[in-house]
């Protein structure tokens, strides 16, 4: 075991797999010479040069297309954007071609592409850099979608990412990029579609995506020490194919459910998974399921109003405490 | 199928703008005619294609056939001609106006037209009708229905050969109104930063839908506006099957020789609608007719004729095979049963091996 940061564990998934399979090559905006606007390919221009780390003009749509049609054709890009807002701009070549070629082409031919791009509040980028999306992306049929939120996943889910047949959307974060973490020795691939319990609980289930994944962790921590309620928290890691399996079980232990997003309420991760649980679990449920998630607005510049518009530990904390019908005792 | 790819020594006949602001009916067609074998074979395609088509006109109006169909008919010569100027090997990617490419590559007329019919026998399945025909094994990558956005990916796909540095080229097909997307000066300023082996061929049928290009391209010079982002082009007429087919073949021997992107601006012109459901209240009637006297078929018909190629019988019987075929097509198609119910899900993802947790319709949750 070693301890490295996120971008770290980014950057070493990429490299392993770039000098696994010759087919296996990046392009994006900065992603060369300049190592990345977060600095998550630093060494692999370097390393690899101009034919596999490919600097892009600015032009997300047809950087993404260019993805599609070379993995087409077998090659495995990996297209790097700079944050999730900017994927705005190819959602064409991202829902119309990516995810529907192969469903539209009788399955004749995959598009075993990975787009990877940081998203999350915090660092005061305002209205058009900060946003949380994955729950976008969530909804499009043909796409895997996958959102680590430490080191060993971003790792072992980037490996496999890369390694899949069908199209990634491979959700970083800005603010876990510094974050470090144990990470296993030799080669660590993990699978889609297996979530983690990052703690075992009986009075809560807490399913945390993402960034907030961590943050439901810290939360179930304050809710021990202070509350004295007992929180299983659960990462599912990948959204899509979700471990809908390991979320029922905890809530048929715990009868109850709260999530915990940074995007937005309506049409939310959290929103899918309380339909999701009342259809598969309704008879398990002892109170409603809540939702904690970003506030219902574009993210603001202000630090006084960033900080209220998405979740942090304490607005976590309050809603456990709804759930279980207990009072904040603070 | 021949390939009729060679070294091309033709001199391009560079045409003026103005030379296609107005029908110009009756000018003949001068392009290099090849061999023998290889005329009658351009005739006899652009036929099939032509039934075919009218083939496919006639069963949507029956409701045979739902959705979009776009038909190049008045375009033959643009298809022909540039499928028949690159190798089989090469990539071939187009726009929804695709029936006739899918058809010079040699995909069955039957899985095409299945495909139109919505049946499990078509080409994707029924996944994907008229727009969005595929054959993979004859390299014909599509058939796509967002307009530009066959740009990029035929890009990624000259992206593939020279990452692999093989001499595959990509011909990519797009129209004039295609240019307006932000794809195209995209895709083509990053083609010819990386020097991608493709070439654009505009098909340029002086309309995007409705809208003629004077009234959606501030530059009407279509190899202008490559030539803005740094792709050389040339035009040529595409009302001659043997022009199209030199300009393209040169075209493409310059792209895989020096490896770098080239674009083909094609003059030509529907003579349908955009789609069947198109009144067509945007050109006149004289226009229309003007441009139906150039129609490419009768005039390489008759230039084979003069120069001894073909007889006027054996058009004839061409003629009637290639009615046979769409026909045939036509009842294959009708004949095929649709995709079952439970194939709903199929495709949505490649699995292998296990599939864990909840992913599409493909696993429900215990
Ligand atoms: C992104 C997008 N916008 C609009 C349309 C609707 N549409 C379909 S074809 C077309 C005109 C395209 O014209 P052109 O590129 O000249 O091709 P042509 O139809 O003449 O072959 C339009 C606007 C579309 N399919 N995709
Ligand atoms: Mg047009």
């Amino acid at each position: 075991m070693a301890e490295i940061r996120y971008r770290e564990a980014v950057g070493r998934a990429i490299a392993e797999e770039m000098e696994r399979d010759e087919n296996v090559f990046i392009m994006g905006e900065d992603i060369g010479l300049f190592e990345g606007a977060f600095k998550v390919t630093e060494g692999l221009h370097e390393r690899f040069g101009e034919r596999r780390v490919r600097d892009t003009p600015i032009s997300e749509n047809s950087i993404v297309g260019m993805g599609v049609g070379s993995a087409m054709l077998g090659l495995r890009p990996i297209v790097e954007l700079m944050t999730i807002n900017f994927s705005l701009l190819a959602l064409d070549q991202i829902i119309n071609h990516a995810a529907h070629v192969r469903y539209m082409f009788g399955g004749q031919v995959s598009v075993p592409l990975v787009i990877r791009m940081p998203q999350g509040a915090g660092n005061q980028l305002g209205p058009t850099h900060s946003h949380s999306l994955e729950a976008m992306f969530l909804q499009v049929p043909g796409l895997l979608v996958a959102v680590p939120s430490t080191p060993a996943d971003a790792l072992g889910l980037l490996k496999s990412a890369i390694r899949d047949d069908n199209p990634v959307i491979f959700i970083e974060h800005e603010s876990l990029y510094g974050e470090k973490g144990e990470v296993p020795d030799g080669e660590h691939l993990l699978p889609f579609g297996v979530a983690a319990v990052r703690r075992e609980g009986t009075d809560v289930t807490l399913v945390g995506v993402s960034r907030m994944a961590r943050t439901a962790e810290k939360a179930a921590e304050v809710l021990a020490e202070e509350h004295g309620v007992s929180a299983e928290v659960i990462d599912p890691r990948t959204l899509r194919p979700l471990d809908l399996d390991t979320i029922l079980k905890s809530v048929a232990k715990t009868n109850r459910c709260v999530t915990v997003e940074e995007g937005w309420p309506h049409g939310g991760v959290g929103a899918n998974l309380a339909a999701l649980i009342q259809e598969h679990a309704f008879d398990h449920l002892d109170a409603p399921i809540l939702r904690v998630a970003g506030a219902d607005v574009p993210m603001p510049y202000s630090k006084a109003l960033e900080e209220i518009a998405y979740p942090h530990v304490d607005d976590v904390v309050k809603a456990v405490l709804q759930s279980v019908g207990k009072e904040l005792t603070r | 199928m021949q390939s009729t790819t060679q070294k091309s020594v033709v001199k391009l006949k560079l045409m003026s703008e103005s030379d296609f602001s107005e029908a110009v009916p009756g000018h003949p067609p001068v392009g290099p005619l090849p061999d023998r074998a290889a005329a009658r074979e351009w005739l006899e395609l652009m036929l099939r294609i032509r039934r075919f088509e009218e083939r496919a006109g006639e069963a949507y109006t029956r409701a045979k056939v739902g959705g979009f169909v776009h038909l190049a008919i008045g375009e033959e010569a643009v298809v022909v001609g540039a499928v028949r100027a690159i190798r089989d090997t090469d990539w071939l990617i187009s726009t929804y106006r695709s029936h006739g490419h899918a058809l010079a590559r040699g995909t069955d007329p039957a899985a095409v037209m299945s495909e139109l019919y919505g049946k499990a026998t078509g080409t994707s399945g029924g996944r994907g009708g008229s727009m969005h025909v595929f054959d993979l094994e004859r390299r014909f990558m599509g058939g796509w229905g967002i307009v530009g956005g066959n740009i990029p990916i035929g890009a990624g796909f000259a992206l593939q050969s020279s990452y692999r540095g093989n001499d595959d080229i990509t011909l990519c097909v797009l129209g004039d109104g295609a240019t307006n997307q932000g794809t195209f000066a995209e895709t083509l300023n990053m083609a010819a930063l990386w020097k991608l082996p493709i070439v654009f061929l505009v098909t340029n049928n002086r309309y995007g839908m409705g809208t003629s290009i004077e009234r959606h391209s501030a530059v009407t010079d279509l190899v202008r506006k490559g030539n803005g982002l740094g792709v050389e082009g040339r035009r040529c007429d595409g009302m001659d099957v043997a022009d199209t087919q030199a300009a393209v073949a040169e075209a493409a021997e310059i792209c895989r020789s020096e490896q770098r992107p080239l674009l083909v601006e094609a003059m030509t012109y529907r003579f349908r609608g955009h789609s069947m459901s198109d009144p067509e209240r945007y050109r006149s009637r004289e226009q229309v007719t003007k441009w139906k006297e150039q129609d490419p078929i009768p005039a390489f018909t008759k230039r084979l004729e003069a120069e001894g190629i073909v007889t006027p019988d054996e058009v004839e019987e061409m003629d009637e095979k290639a009615i046979a075929s769409a026909h045939a097509a036509a009842e294959a198609a009708d004949s095929a049963p649709f995709p079952e119910p439970e194939t709903l899900y199929d495709n949505v993802y490649s699995l292998g091996g296990e599939v864990r947790g909840w992913l599409s319709g493909t696993k429900a949750p215990e």
